[in-house]
Formats: structure tokens, sequence, C-alpha cells
């Protein structure tokens, strides 16, 4: 076997449910092959990780013609059409029995995944910790880059 | 061939990336040189048992595919 890296270090920037759920099942999966992971929350990345927030999470309509149903931005801005795709990803998500962003999070956390949330962003946003999980640590870039140049495979979302 | 298991896990309508989380977990649980028999029904579990036990270093001693159903036999080596 060539040697080969063992710590994923992610950058989780999006607050929506689509693009939240890369960094948590990549850092999942990590745990289980036997490699450690930490993901850094900046920004809307945050939403993902305030106390009870994960599974109320939305997926927008506009400007997203990946969607199997594409609607024109235009229908995509009227009221109810963000509820709308959100509920029809998410009925999508159960029926392929992939797992609540609640559940990955807490897997996540159970298995020792390093959640870093991004200081400057919860001074940008008016977050406090208290309005974030529980076992997160607070931290800026330096915290992420001093994680990663350990040898880590680094990716965004 | 037929392997015999000392533990069996069903992952049947798991989606990625949980049939490898409960298998690492189910593996752990073992001793060392016991057979876990892993059965899931997500086509890329094929890959990524492939993948968990080159990463992993535990080996897949045999699989099948029986229908829809995919059972891995991994054996834990360390």
């Amino acid at each position: 076997m060539t040697e080969s890296n063992n710590r994923l270090a992610i950058i989780a920037v999006h607050g929506t449910l689509d693009l939240a759920y890369p960094p948590l099942i990549l850092a999942t999966a990590a745990l289980a092959l036997d490699m450690e992971a930490a993901i850094f929350f900046t920004f809307y990345g945050l939403e993902i990780i305030k106390k009870g927030n994960a599974d109320k999470l939305l997926v927008a309509p506009i400007a997203n013609p990946a969607m199997p149903m594409p609607v024109p931005n235009i229908i995509g801005m009227l009221p109810g059409m963000t509820a709308m795709a959100t509920g029809m990803m998410n009925n999508w998500m159960k029926k392929a029995n992939v797992a609540k962003l609640s559940e990955l999070l807490d897997m996540a956390l159970e298995g020792g995944v390093r959640m870093i949330a991004c200081q400057m962003s919860m001074d940008v946003m008016g977050i406090k910790k208290e309005d974030l999980m529980d076992g997160l640590e607070v931290g800026g870039a330096a915290t992420f880059l001093n994680y990663a140049s350990q040898n880590a495979i680094a990716l965004s979302f | 061939m037929s392997v015999k298991a000392d533990l069996t896990l069903d992952c049947s309508g798991m989606a990625c990336p949980m049939p490898i989380l409960k298998t690492k977990k189910a593996v752990e649980s073992l001793q060392l040189g016991q057979v876990l028999e892993m059965i899931a029904t997500d086509p890329g579990s094929t890959s990524d048992i492939d993948a968990w036990t080159q990463k992993t270093g535990h080996e897949l001693v045999d699989s099948r595919q029986e229908g829809n159903k995919y059972i891995f036999y991994i054996k834990k080596t360390k």
C-alpha cells in the first residue's frame, strides 16, 4: 500500500441543505476509514452548527438549474418556492434513506471530528458560542491552516 | 467458498456513508481473526467496502451479490 494522507480538513462555507451534506458525509466517512477530520465552519456554514438548525436548512430554487425539476428564476422568486424545493429535496433524501444532517452532526462529534466555528464569521453575523451546538471549538484561519498543513487533504464546500 | 461469519450486520436500505460507519463499529467489536458478514443494498457499497478494507487494512475475504443484496465477509486483521 502506498503511503497515504490520514487527515481531512474541510471548509464549510454554505448554509444550504444541499451544500451542508458533503462536508458531513466526508468527515464521518473519514472516521470509518481510520482517518481524522476537521470541519471549519465559516460564513453561512455556521448555520449548519447553530443549535437545532441543521434539519431546517433550505434549498434555493433560484439559480439552481441542476434541480431535477428546474424552476425558471422568475418562478423561483415567488413566495413559497424555496419551501417547496426544500420539501422536495428532503423527500428525495428520505426515500434514498440518507441520514439527516442532525444525525451526521452527532456522529461526527461523537467520532471526534474537530468542529471549528469561525470566530470572525461569528462576530460579523452576530452569532454567539451559546447559539451553536455543544462540543465545538471556536477558532480562526490559523487554527484551520495549522491543522491542514499537517499533511491533510483539504477541501472546501 | 463459504465463509463462516462470527457476526452479521444488516445495512439494507442504508445510504452512504452509513454502511461503512456501521461496518467499522461492527469490526471493532470483533476479536482478531473473526469475520463480519455485512449485507447492503447500496450498489456503491461494492466499491466502498473495497476502498474501506484497503484503507483500514482489514481483509475482504469474500463477497457476492444475491438479487439486490450485496454481501461482504470482512476479517478483522488488527
